[in-house]
């Protein structure tokens, strides 16, 4: 059932990672293009997905337990530290380049193009270094 | 711009009904990370998520194409830095978009808002010099 799920809510995600335009590597170049011809769309998207979430994750988070497990899964750390500011910085560098995130760039797959593959394939090497090289 | 917000709001539905139902956090970087300890019973929903992220859009430009009439611009050795950087970037900065954007503003986690603003900054500016070139 947790999987069933799971995969829909992957496809749901998917859905609208496409409608809102996050997919599209020139209309995140546009967004990020603060100094050049800027396209304020992917404001809405974030605060679409985040104010929705600020009201709802208030309710469900007043629940016990989630409804189809035990317990809740939150992150623990607070401190902001040295290791998530080069992470985010070297993110950002990027996501700037190739325009788009890790969820896009699995969405991108089915289109069988050779830019997202690529990003994926070497997503997961960086992924993997990480794992291997610290600690 | 309608557009934005309704896609918004699926992506915040779908965040949202994954903490209801199995109480985790949708980071897609956090996810797919877990799936690098083989498959077992515990990760199963985590390859879950990923083939629907994968399916979920093959499944829209069935029905609504005109959402991926677009080009890569980027050139393919430009794409596998690209790839690499956010790989490992998100993986040290324990989160991407999703994880810190989507559903950590929500929590007010400070963490999630350093993060989001560092890799927002820094996106402009790498499209900024990028730009110049």
């Amino acid at each position: 059932m947790s999987n069933l799920v799971a995969l829909l809510l992957g496809l749901i995600f998917s859905v609208g990672l496409s409608v809102s335009g996050m997919v599209n590597p020139n209309k995140v170049i546009g967004f990020l293009d603060l100094f050049g011809n800027w396209d304020p769309d992917l404001i809405f998207v974030m605060g679409g997905a985040a104010g929705l979430n600020l009201i709802m994750f208030r309710f469900i988070l007043k629940r016990k337990n989630p409804l189809l497990g035990s317990d809740f899964h939150l992150p623990t750390a607070s401190q902001v530290d040295k290791k998530l500011i080069l992470g985010a910085i070297l993110f950002g560098v990027g996501w700037g380049i190739g325009g788009i995130c890790p969820g896009p760039g699995l969405a991108n797959l089915f289109t069988l193009k050779a830019e997202p593959i690529v990003f994926v394939v070497f997503m997961i090497l960086g992924m993997l270094t990480f794992k291997f090289t610290s600690k | 711009m309608i557009n934005a917000l309704i896609g918004g709001a699926i992506i915040g539905l779908a965040a949202s009904l994954l903490l209801l139902t199995l109480g985790r956090i949708f980071g897609i970087t956090g996810i797919m990370s877990g799936m690098f300890s083989g498959f077992n019973k515990s990760n199963i929903w985590q390859y879950m998520i990923v083939l629907g992220l994968i399916l979920g859009s093959a499944i829209t430009s069935i029905f609504m194409p005109q959402f991926f009439q677009y080009e890569f611009k980027t050139s393919l050795p430009l794409m596998a830095l690209a790839g690499f950087l956010v790989g490992y970037g998100t993986r040290l900065g324990s989160g991407c978009t999703s994880g810190h954007g989507v559903c950590g503003l929500p929590r007010l986690s400070i963490r999630s808002l350093v993060a989001t603003m560092t890799f927002m900054i820094s996106g402009i500016v790498t499209v900024f010099i990028m730009g110049r070139f």
